[in-house]
């Protein structure tokens, strides 16, 4: 090799790296902002100048009722909808993946729809659908919300998880005379756990995080980015960003937890051996 | 044939997808502690009786009888049959012992019992120093005997086997036929095989049934399949063979005369017709002349002239090869090996005439209409 050839190809890595590391920054640094503002002492009631380190924030993270009231509400509702729609959402990514019946197709299609279609039409329409009902808004027509977007969520991305499924092991369950709830308790349910636990964590997280659906269903509820951004008018408290530090610290635990279930499950199941 | 004590029964069986007929009428009983194989190419019905006998299908029309009892519309969890699958089908989240203990923990028997069943299966197929590892961490051949255990530690009426032997190298396969046997030996349960290759049903099984489109073509012994071939299909399906048909000149105790296609006529012995219908004269018929059956010289012989050969000297499998010959004006597609090579040693050439006879009590023949 020659040197210019050499020296090119370093630049060209360099280049890459360099890219790397710009696109980390860009992913990364409003979170990094987030965390690195809660420990801000701001002067006023914006947190949005750097103005002196600080722990008070972190010594009294509930100094702000409104906000605290907020995320347990947020919380709550993610905990209900999260559950709802993870039983459903499972229930028909299995039908989809196991069986052919008529009108799966249909329901392959337009099981994207509520990920694809905008939030602002969603959330109107639904609230449309309330108010020609009659139902008042609340915690439960936000749950009933959150729902809807979710079940599509966790169907679609647990019908990829279980596409190659080796359905042969609930045929092998039964013949061994295992009844069919035995064979799914079994067999296919511990199989395929995993893949309902990450995309019930990801459908939580969207439920936290959800604003122009909730905002158009919620009526006087309040839920933690609804209290942000209404207040942000009046105060941006660091308590904001102690809050959502911690939010961010308890995703990263489950992650970091899942993963290293996952992968000590990996190493059982697929040994040095197995050749698939 | 009859079997006297039949554990599995099919009775006129029909399996039927919309206007695609899977397996037309299987017909046919298998023997307490017989090792009895179901022989067809892909696509034959072989693997949609076994899944009819286990349950995974059911018949439609027709019965299937497991111990002289009605099972054709009985889930599989409630037959007394276990199936080791084509690719195992282990349990990856359970160690082998808890794969075996399976069946017997479905059936709530006591875990003591169980402890006991599963080691001694485990003993069975020599596994028993990897009760505690997981399937993947075991090699095929391995995890073929963890799923021969865990069938078979339910004592079943009989045991289903749909191609086990498909997924393992050559030579695994041959020491796993023998070991299939021995175990097939010692539990004393009746095996029902499925499989494409015919070596591994001729050297195996007690009996064969050779499925072709969805028809059981033939139910029999591995040499009565081979030497007194009742079908066409059966005839060319097992072993090479040259099938030549022809006409009925004359039919008598002291055997057949027939005359084939190009005007040679060939004189088949009375005990070597596959039909057992009266054969007279007119019957076209195909006489069978296997390969082995062929030799050169002999008394009276017929005459064949050797007119090329497609891969001269070329190893084409076990027994024979290639070699393109003319049995007068009838096509001869495979000769012995041991006759090519005679061929090859007298320095026969394309065109020369040489004098062939048909030994021992082949050949054999069939109707055709």
């Amino acid at each position: 090799m020659t040197r210019a050839h050499d020296s090119k190809q370093k630049w060209g890595r360099r280049g890459i790296n360099g890219f790397a590391v710009a696109a980390m920054l860009y992913l990364f640094a409003p979170i990094f902002m987030i965390v690195l503002f809660s420990f801000n002492n701001p002067k006023g009631r914006f947190n949005i100048v750097w103005n002196g380190f600080t722990l008070k924030n972190w010594a009294n993270p509930f100094s702000h009722p409104e906000l605290t009231d907020a995320l347990v509400v947020s919380l709550e509702i993610a905990f209900i909808s999260t559950l709802i729609a993870t039983v459903l959402g499972t229930s028909i990514a299995l039908a989809l993946s196991r069986y052919k019946f008529k009108g799966s197709g249909g329901v392959n299609l337009f099981l994207v729809l509520p990920l694809t279609s905008p939030e602002v039409v969603l959330g109107s329409s639904l609230a449309t659908l309330f108010l020609a009902r009659g139902v008042s808004f609340g915690i439960v027509t936000v749950i009933i919300a959150h729902v809807m977007f979710q079940v599509s969520f966790v169907a679609v991305t647990l019908r990829a998880r279980i596409r190659g499924f080796d359905w042969s092991l609930e045929q092998a369950a039964m013949d061994l005379g295992a009844s069919p709830r035995r064979a799914f308790w079994k067999i296919t349910f511990p199989l395929i756990l995993p893949g309902i636990l990450a995309a019930a964590l990801l459908s939580f997280a969207l439920s936290i995080d959800d604003f122009i659906i909730t905002f158009f269903n919620a009526g006087s509820l309040v839920t933690f980015p609804l209290q942000i951004f209404g207040a942000s008018r009046v105060a941006i408290p660091p308590q904001i960003n102690v809050l959502a530090t911690m939010l961010l610290m308890g995703s990263i635990a489950i992650l970091v937890g899942s993963l290293i279930i996952e992968s000590r499950r990996r190493r059982l199941n697929a040994g040095p051996e197995s050749k698939r | 044939m009859d079997v006297g004590d039949p554990v599995v029964k099919l009775e006129n069986v029909r399996k039927q997808y919309g206007s695609f007929i899977a397996v037309h009428q299987a017909d046919f009983s298998i023997g307490r502690g017989e090792f009895f194989a179901m022989l067809g190419p892909s696509g034959c019905g072989k693997t949609t009786t076994l899944k009819m006998i286990a349950g995974f299908e059911q018949p439609t029309a027709g019965h299937v009888f497991l111990e002289g009892e009605d099972v054709s519309h009985t889930p599989p969890h409630k037959r007394n049959v276990n199936t080791v699958f084509q690719q195992y089908a282990l349990f990856p989240h359970m160690s082998v012992f808890d794969n075996v203990a399976f069946g017997p923990r479905s059936k709530k028997l006591p875990e003591a019992e169980v402890k006991t069943r599963v080691a001694e299966m485990l003993d069975v197929v020599r596994l028993g120093e990897f009760a505690q590892r997981r399937p993947a961490q075991l090699s095929g051949g391995q995890q073929q005997r963890v799923a021969l255990a865990r069938a078979l530690v339910n004592y079943p009426s009989a045991l289903l086997l749909d191609e086990p032997l498909a997924a393992l190298d050559l030579k695994l396969r041959e020491a796993m036929q023998i070991e299939l046997k021995r175990i097939q030996r010692e539990v004393g349960i009746t095996f029902v095989f499925v499989t494409h290759d015919q070596g591994e049903a001729l050297t195996m099984s007690d009996r064969i049934a050779v499925m072709s489109e969805g028809r059981v073509e033939q139910v029999g012994a591995p040499v009565d399949i081979y030497a007194r071939p009742e079908t066409l299909f059966v005839a060319g399906f097992i072993g090479s063979a040259n099938l030549l048909p022809g006409t009925i000149v004359s039919s008598d105790g002291g055997g057949t005369r027939v005359l084939l296609l190009d005007g040679t006529e060939v004189v088949v012995a009375a005990g070597n017709s596959a039909s057992s219908a009266a054969l007279s004269q007119g019957n076209q018929v195909t006489v069978m002349l296997r390969p082995e059956q062929v030799v050169l010289g002999g008394e009276g012989a017929m005459k064949v002239f050797v007119t090329g050969c497609k891969r001269e000297g070329a190893f084409c499998g076990r027994n024979s090869v290639h070699a393109l010959a003319r049995l007068c004006s009838v096509h001869v597609g495979r000769v012995a090996r041991n006759c090519w090579f005679h061929f090859y040693q007298r320095r026969f050439h394309r065109g020369s005439a040489v004098v062939i006879a048909a030994s021992s009590s082949y050949p054999s023949h069939q109707r055709t209409t």
